[in-house]
């Protein structure tokens, strides 16, 4: 029953969304106040869009009932689930399968409509009418691919006796909230289209749309990277080779609304506060969508990772490619006829923060060029019948073509004025970060000669662009700096930490591979390793061999070191578990092989200095951008209270008094 | 023009993924023991830091997007083996790299190789900086202090 129920919900948000979408579009062709029928009409917009939002997430929660229970005669619990599984994995298995996770975007989705309904004021009722008739317009999308091709709540017949289980790997806490993270950040993204298109077809581009949308693109970025930094440690530490990032084709889908978004943010506060580049920042909001688009769908299809993963259920996979043209289509065509009606705003000398903003989202819109073709064009090749492969010797170098010179824009850009300024005038504040980038510089080469041209500049940069994105905060009283500023400042300051850990990981890694006999001690980099022991031990559902690994650093007093080697029964599976230890200036990183026939084991070590650099760097972007969303919330309402305050003052006072 | 190309890549997805299924590999090399360098580095740190630079540009075949740098999959143990064996005895990276994909073809290769089929990869990524150049470059203003009001 409880199936049934959901599946009816789901229906009706459909039919919500589907009302939500017609009342608006047909509200909007009449003139304005000439019709009270349209008004009526428009003024059903929002709550339609709050009820709609009521239900999807009804129907989600019927989901996650039926998954806690285990309700084995829905074939979705029975394929995902286990009656044995623990409360928290049944939980997290109503979004860790296909069509789990796309309600779950339709939820989140109408959610993010009910609460723009709700709260926001600041533009034109017709705006908002607008925005939610195209929110409504991508929901219907996504009813349509579950109620006609990914129904969630499918029964079977007949009852099976217990559920498949669910791979042992993937019953990890971290990637239970994992896709989850990154569907937020793209439910936020969609949530800024709608609000470009309700902007473009009621010609209201202008600093107002851009302050309404700005906290969407925020809390979407802040997810975005927040489920980037936690994928690329995972993956770090799970595949057992110290590798943290692989140009991996569901990387990129992530990776690319981050970077869209990443300068989608940066030219919607520009709109907001300089009313300048409001062409560029619609274009922007499409293009991000359509890289969330891209990264929900593609990876969905299974397209770029396996051509059996798409083959297997080409049906689906056309449905979804269908609705990526429909989306990206439609979002380009409206932008293309609409663009030109969008007056230009206004102008900023060559030297300005306008124009160094300009500049970084010229190099992220390139850098998203480079990874979008990496990323599809092996497609295209075997199309034409050749298979290639696009790796680390394409992205690297193209990407840091436009990464470094962003670094030093990026340095320089804060303290410059808006509109129009001099480089004679910040030139002092750069002589610090300008002398520590180039003595990093002179004092690797002199110590490292060996070291590539990319981590070279990247360490050098890192430092200079450290130092430099503190200044904004020389010379104001830290308590009065507004919460946008030190968002900004943690959030420069994240990426350059994150830089400085990459290149360092790249240039000073030492690794070691060697067969080693119990009792033999290893060295590598600064580290001597005794293994000491190597035990069976035993899991739930695995045995493994554990190595117990003595490592002292330059003669210290050891650490225990627990690498392991687990076999899973079902399915048959060994992994590597492998075990690090942190210290300020690196991590040791240890795994343990195969046995060899000579008695000896296989040992895999690697001294990483400055590896949590990148992942605490990644964090601290993501706290800048908490700060900024939230010194940007409490200015909103303040503004509104202010707004209504005012408002309310004038209607108390008799309208004789103002003359 | 994007749909066409959606389609003709469903297509051609569709057609390659027939043939492979088709091909079913026979894995019976997993008992075998690993090759001799496949967990071994070499002697040199020199040659090694070489072969280890080739080895991470090279695509293991049978995981999904690793390079034969990182990955416990057996095929990616004998091709480390065999690079450093190859180094060990001279050889450039270049000529190994030359070797495997003459053997297996350019999808071994992360690298991609320079010919009209490539072009598009570095002709796009310009065409874009120059499109957002042309769309950007009206925001200027020529000459200083001119109001600047559009």
């Amino acid at each position: 029953m409880i199936a049934e129920i959901g599946l009816v919900l789901l229906w009706l948000a459909a039919a919500l969304a589907m009302l939500q979408l017609l009342s608006g579009a047909w509200s909007l062709t009449g003139k304005d106040g000439t019709d009270e029928l349209r008004a009526e009409t428009a003024g059903m917009v929002r709550p339609v869009a709050v009820m709609q939002g009521v239900l999807a997430a009804l129907s989600f929660a019927m989901l996650a009932w039926l998954f806690v229970r285990t309700d084995l005669s829905v074939l979705l619990v029975a394929l995902n689930s286990h009656s044995d599984k623990p409360f928290i994995f049944k939980l997290a298995g109503t979004w860790g399968n296909h069509e789990g996770s796309m309600l779950l975007w339709a939820t989140v989705m109408g959610l993010a409509g009910a609460l723009v309904a709700l709260v926001e004021r600041r533009l034109p009722e017709k705006t908002i009418v607008a925005t939610l008739a195209a929110q409504a317009f991508v929901s219907l999308g996504f009813y349509a691919f579950l109620l006609f091709s990914s129904n969630p709540f499918e029964r079977i017949s007949p009852v099976p006796a217990d559920g498949n289980g669910l791979n042992p790997l993937l019953q990890d806490i971290g990637l239970a909230f994992h896709p989850p993270t990154l569907y937020f950040g793209y439910v936020g993204l969609s949530v800024a289209f709608s609000f470009a298109v309700g902007a473009l077809i009621t010609r209201e581009v202008g600093p107002a749309f851009a302050r309404a949308m700005r906290p969407w693109v925020l809390g979407a970025w802040i997810f975005l990277t927040v489920g980037i930094t936690a994928g690329s440690y995972w993956a770090y530490y799970e595949l057992g080779w110290g590798g943290w990032w692989f140009w991996d084709p569901v990387e990129n889908a992530s990776l690319m609304p981050w970077l869209a978004a990443t300068a989608l943010l940066h030219s919607a506060g520009v709109l907001a506060a300089r009313d300048a580049l409001r062409t560029w920042t619609i274009m922007l909001g499409v293009v991000a969508f359509s890289m969330s688009m891209v990264g929900t769908f593609l990876v969905r299809s299974g397209i770029l990772t396996s051509v059996h993963a798409f083959a297997v259920d080409p049906e689906r996979g056309s449905f979804i490619l269908v609705l990526l043209a429909i989306y990206i289509g439609g979002a380009l065509t409206l932008f293309g006829l609409r663009a030109a009606t969008v007056t230009e705003g206004k102008q900023f000398a060559a030297v300005s923060r306008e124009a160094s903003l300009v500049f970084n989202n010229v190099a992220l819109t390139a850098i998203l060029a480079i990874v979008l073709l990496g990323t599809l064009y092996p497609l295209v090749t075997e199309a034409f019948g050749t298979r290639v492969s696009i790796g680390p010797p394409y992205f690297n170098p193209m990407g840091a073509v436009f990464a470094l010179p962003m670094m030093v824009v990026m340095a320089i850009g804060p303290l410059l004025r808006w509109r129009d300024d001099r480089f004679g005038r910040v030139g002092r504040a750069l002589i610090l970060p300008g002398l520590a980038t180039i003595a990093v510089l002179v004092a690797t080469l002199v110590l490292a000669p060996g070291i590539g041209v990319l981590p070279l500049l990247g360490l050098a940069l890192a430092v200079g662009l450290a130092i430099a994105s503190v200044i904004p905060l020389f010379g104001r009283n830290l308590r009065r700096t507004p919460l946008p500023i030190w968002g900004m400042v943690v959030s420069h300051l994240g990426l350059a930490v994150a830089v400085g850990g990459m290149a360092s990981e790249s240039a000073f890694s030492t690794e070691r591979l060697v067969a080693a006999q119990v009792g033999d001690t290893v060295t590598v980099g600064p580290w001597s390793i005794e293994l000491a022991a190597v035990e069976p031990v035993a899991g739930p559902n695995w045995t493994a061999l554990q190595a117990d690994m003595q490592a002292s650093y330059e003669g210290g007093a050891p650490t225990q070191m627990l690498p392991q080697s687990r076999t899973f029964t079902s399915p048959p599976q060994t992994t590597s578990e492998s075990a690090l230890h942190t210290r300020w200036n690196g991590q040791l990183y240890t795994v343990i092989g195969e046995l060899g026939e000579d008695g000896r084991w296989q040992l895999r070590l690697w001294w990483k200095p400055f590896v949590p650099l990148i992942w605490l760097g990644g964090l601290l972007v993501a706290l800048g951008g908490a700060l900024a969303l939230v010194g940007r919330i409490i200015s909103g309402w303040r503004r509104q209270y202010q707004a209504r305050r005012i408002a309310m003052r004038r209607e108390e006072r008799p309208v004789g008094d103002l003359r | 023009m994007r749909r066409a190309l959606a389609v003709l890549a469903l297509v051609a997805v569709l057609a390659i993924g027939a043939l492979t299924s088709i091909a079913a590999p026979a894995d019976a090399q997993d008992s075998l023991p690993p090759a001799p360098y496949a967990y071994r580095q070499l002697e040199d740190p020199e040659q090694e830091a070489k072969a280890q630079e080739l080895m991470e540009t090279l695509r293991c075949l049978t995981c999904q997007s690793q390079s034969i740098a990182d990955s416990d999959a057996s095929i990616a143990g004998d091709m480390r083996s065999q690079v450093r064996q190859r180094i060990m005895a001279g050889e450039e990276p270049e000529e190994i790299r030359q070797w495997l994909i003459d053997r297996y073809g350019d999808y071994i290769s992360y690298k991609p190789v320079v010919k009209p089929l490539t072009w598009p990869l570095y002709i796009i990524p310009a065409l874009v900086l120059l499109l957002a150049v042309l769309l950007l470059r009206r925001r200027f203003r020529r000459a200083r202090r001119d109001g600047g009001e559009a």
